[in-house]
């Protein structure tokens, strides 16, 4: 505050300035020169948003026009005859009757030659004889899944013009397949088995299910173990921990773990979960741990800035009518800061979903072809299966590899949808 | 600024007696190493609203904070001196902190419903207290406090929309009905209409005036002529002291202090 | 004649009571004040000097009523700040208390005659003062009523009634005057009498600002000038 008896208009003269020229020629151009940079700066802007937006485009469109195909399968129409004797010739049951000798011949017969349908093709008769008992003793016309050179020949990737050397099917399938096309007894269809199968040697009978199932397990795990520890340590540094240099510590310790490589947490896992705990390899509950310790930080540091963002007015409030400190944490903090807390978990667990470095060092890069149905079984989860698939020679699994890269989108955009879904489903407004 | 000396001017009405609702003895309050309080003595009584008045940081809004211990929230506050309500020490560890904030309420500068609905806004303290026996109980506590807060013609239609839906002064009118839901007998207004527009404002006040003789009510005011519309005992700290302690009328017509004086005319800040 | 519409209540009901509490400390004031003027006259006519000395005594009450008048209103604007309407009619509240205040000294100030008076009956001007008073007393109460009802329009007519006291001044002035002149002895009674018509007309002026302070408190606007009359200086001594 000014004293009153200090006068700011003694009448001591301040230097004269000289009027301003607005209009002047170096005044233009100086307003040139800010508009061209205005310009420069939003073109710049503009080209990395293109650049970037163009790199993605050209991701996902590499991924589809590759991976659709995968979602696709050929398949090869077969008069089947199912004679009781010839399937229950070896076991002697039904049950577990020779599907695969039946069709074999049945393909013999038909085409000349077995090598038009997959290996894993006479799987479909059992299934149609599950279906249906009653097709004993009769014949039907049963589409089974083609072999892997006529799946190359009907989805249109071998180039009849090369010579035979230079092709990966020889000239005898060509012909089979010329044959095939003629008779109008190939056909592309839903590759169902793809989303419902486990991995198999065979390009053309694997399917995501089984990765798909181990990556909810191991996911189910991770959720498990970090979501309330996260939450209760974010809680217990947010409300109850005194301001000190112990807590500052733990508090950038928090902070850096975050950033820690993730293959650090699967030697960590290594480490303490197999080689100490003796617990089972390749099970989703050891991936899960590891995959839980890495998500642990994120969702203590996430967990914390929601609960930062807690108005001080509503604790105020609650403890103006006398809320105990625990009525003012349940009944008011943690419902605020739900939204925020499980955003934040939901993006550490999208990240715990695509990891696959520390799950290979605790052994779920194993070839599982079982769909597996518990946290101790041996199981694979998508990124691993991913990077499996990409390392296979078959033709047949490039484009399975760009498939299960789609479904791991899928489950991922899935998740950061429910995300934003639940943060504007608890979010209150002010 | 002109020297002023630090005694405190006590209006004769005002004398200190130890039968007031609440008594302050000597109160200091420390931040850290800063002292924000400094040996306040007062009287608050029950059938009377008391404003305190002063500039930003006189400590009047510190001050009020320890009559219901929400400085216990402030990890660096340290609290010397007596208080006491009803003749009971709020300070002895035997004080149960969360019967006391019960009783001692408390309204705060900016209007914070929980984002909760209008009925359960009111209805939490009563909840956690335990001072409804029946949904019947609670739906007539709920009734007469916001009856009281004159808000139950506005909002008895929509009980179950969210509080924070309300206009700014609603919400500072619901704020003081979940105060009264459970029943204190000392209310603390904390600028209770800062961030409200003059209309609310004066709904507020009109409130306030209302309440006065129910209640004990303590308010803190940075707007020297809400102080002189709603209260009837005036206090003017100054730099953490309490400089003069008075009737309202008397404050504003005559004060006796020089600081006091230069404060209300505008001479100094 | 219809009474403007009053504006809705304050939110802040009390503070309608403080304005409330105001008005009608002045309508109090008015109405003693009155009293006053009517019991000096009457005392003055009936040459009753006790009544005289009671009406002298009671001037003191006027005085503190009108301090604690004062007080209330200076408290009304420290804890208020009454604007526009309100205000105007604290301050007129103000002013009408010291205008009311003078009346009563009017009243002593004739009170204080009658000792020296009584046993000067004078038949010739007492109907006329009587009237005078009358009629002085009559505008003072339609002021009072204008200020207590915020009536503008009643306020207006009070603005104009002044006249008809100023020509009664005039005529009775102009008695006095020929009276002195012809029997010089009479002098100091006349004097008199001259001063009690004057404190009557005055009592007329004072109605008459109360009825413009009320306008004006209503309104917001002054009454157009009238032109002031009863102004001694304006009559030509017959010489």
């Amino acid at each position: 505050m000014t004293d009153p008896s200090s006068p700011s208009d003694t009448g001591e003269t301040l230097p004269e300035r000289t009027p301003t020229e607005w209009h002047s020629n170096a005044m233009q151009r100086r307003i040139r020169r800010r508009y061209a940079r205005e310009r420069r700066f939003r073109f710049f802007g503009l080209a990395a948003l293109v650049l970037a937006a163009g790199f993605l485009a050209f991701l996902l469109f590499t991924i589809v026009s590759d991976g659709w195909r995968g979602f696709q399968r050929a398949e090869v129409a077969v008069e089947v005859t199912y004679v009781e004797d010839e399937l229950t010739a070896e076991s002697g049951s039904l049950a577990r009757a020779d599907y695969r000798t039946l069709l074999r011949r049945d393909l013999r017969e038909q085409f000349g030659t077995e090598r038009v349908a997959s290996e894993g093709a006479w799987l479909r008769l059992r299934e149609r004889m599950e279906e249906n008992p009653g097709l004993l003793g009769q014949t039907e016309r049963v589409w089974v899944v083609a072999s892997p050179e006529v799946d190359l020949m009907a989805k249109g990737d071998v180039d009849f013009t090369l010579p035979a050397e230079r092709r990966v099917v020889d000239d005898e399938m060509v012909e089979d397949y010329r044959d095939l096309r003629e008779s109008d007894r190939v056909r592309l269809a839903f590759n169902s088995g793809f989303l419902s199968r486990a991995d198999s040697t065979s390009s053309e009978l694997a399917g995501v299910w089984g990765a798909l199932i181990g990556s909810i397990l191991t996911i189910l795990v991770t959720l498990a173990i970090s979501f309330p520890i996260g939450v209760m340590t974010a809680v217990y540094l947010e409300e109850y921990a005194p301001k000190n240099r112990i807590t500052d510590i733990i508090e950038v310790s928090i902070n850096n773990l975050a950033a820690v490589p993730s293959i650090i947490f699967g030697l960590l896992g290594l480490a303490v979960f197999l080689n100490f705990f003796g617990m089972p390899r390749s099970a989703p509950l050891v991936g899960g741990l590891t995959l839980a310790l890495m998500t642990l930080p994120v969702i203590v540091i996430a967990a914390r800035v929601a609960l930062q963002s807690v108005p001080p007015s509503i604790k105020d409030a609650a403890l103006g009518v006398g809320a105990s400190r625990l009525q003012v944490i349940s009944h008011h903090v943690l419902p605020v800061a739900l939204p925020g807390i499980l955003t934040g978990t939901i993006i550490g667990v999208s990240r715990a979903l695509g990891e696959t470095a520390p799950l290979l060092l605790i052994g779920m890069r194993a070839f599982v072809s079982d769909i597996p149905e518990g946290v101790t079984q041996p199981a694979t989860v998508l990124p691993v299966q991913i990077f499996l698939w990409s390392d296979e020679v078959g033709r047949g699994f490039i484009e399975k590899t760009s498939a299960a890269i789609m479904v791991l989108l899928a489950v991922l955009l899935s998740m950061n949808a429910l995300a934003i879904y639940l943060r504007n489903k608890f979010e209150r407004r002010w | 600024m002109a020297e002023y000396d630090t005694e405190t001017v006590v209006h004769e009405e005002m004398t200190l007696r130890n039968d007031a609702k609440m008594t302050a003895r000597d109160v200091s309050v420390f931040y850290g190493q800063k002292q924000a309080v400094r040996s306040v003595s007062i009287d608050v009584d029950s059938h009377y609203v008391t404003a305190f008045i002063g500039p930003s940081g006189c400590g009047k809004s510190t001050f009020l904070r320890c009559f219901n211990r929400m400085n216990d929230t402030i990890d660096i506050a340290r609290v010397e001196g007596d208080i006491d309500l009803d003749g009971r020490d709020i300070y002895d560890p035997k004080m149960d902190v969360v019967q006391l904030r019960a009783r001692v309420g408390m309204v705060f500068q900016k209007p914070n419903p929980f984002p909760k609905s209008i009925y359960e806004n009111i209805a939490y303290g009563p909840r956690i207290h335990g001072l409804a026996e029946s949904k019947t109980d609670m739906d007539r506590i709920v009734e007469t406090s916001l009856q009281r807060a004159g808000l139950w013609n506005e909002v008895k239609d929509r009980l179950d929309e969210s509080g924070t839906a309300l206009s700014g002064g609603q919400q500072q009118r619901l704020c003081i009905a979940r105060a009264i839901a459970v029943d204190p007998e000392v209310i603390l207004m904390d600028e209770p209409c800062s961030a409200l527009d003059p209309i609310a404002t004066a709904k507020v006040e009109e409130l306030i005036d209302e309440l006065q003789g129910r209640y004990a009510i303590v308010i803190v005011t940075h707007n020297m002529q809400q102080a002189a519309r709603v209260s009837q005992r005036t206090a003017f700290f100054h730099l953490g002291h309490l400089v003069e302690y008075g009737p309202t009328d008397e404050i504003f017509t005559n004060p006796k202090a020089d600081r006091t004086r230069d404060y209300i005319t505008g001479r100094f800040g | 004649m219809s009474s403007p519409p009053s504006p809705p209540g304050h939110t802040v009901k009390s503070f309608d009571d403080d304005l409330r509490s105001l008005r009608s400390m002045i309508g109090r004031m008015g109405g003693l004040a009155r009293k006053q003027l009517d019991d000096s006259i009457e005392a003055l006519l009936t040459s009753d000097e006790e009544a005289a000395d009671r009406i002298c005594a009671k001037d003191k009450e006027l005085d503190e009523m009108e301090m604690e008048a004062e007080a209330y209103a200076i408290s009304i604007i420290a804890r208020r700040a009454p604007m526009a309407g309100d205000l105007r009619e604290v301050i007129a509240a103000l002013k009408i208390g010291s205008v009311i205040e003078r009346v009563g000294d009017y009243a002593k100030n004739c009170a204080r005659r009658v000792s020296v008076l009584a046993g000067h009956v004078d038949r010739g001007v007492h109907p006329g003062i009587a009237e005078m008073a009358r009629m002085a007393s009559s505008l003072l109460d339609d002021a009072l009523t204008s200020f207590a009802q915020r009536d503008s329009e009643l306020a207006k007519k009070v603005a104009a009634g002044d006249e008809a006291i100023d020509d009664y001044y005039e005529s009775l002035f102009q008695a006095l005057l020929a009276q002195i002149a012809e029997d010089p002895n009479q002098t100091a009674t006349a004097t008199h009498f001259i001063f009690i018509i004057k404190n009557l007309e005055r009592v007329g002026d004072h109605a008459t600002n109360i009825a413009e302070m009320v306008h004006y408190s209503a309104t917001g606007d002054h009454i157009a000038d009238r032109p002031k009359g009863g102004d001694a200086t304006e009559i030509s001594l017959p010489l």
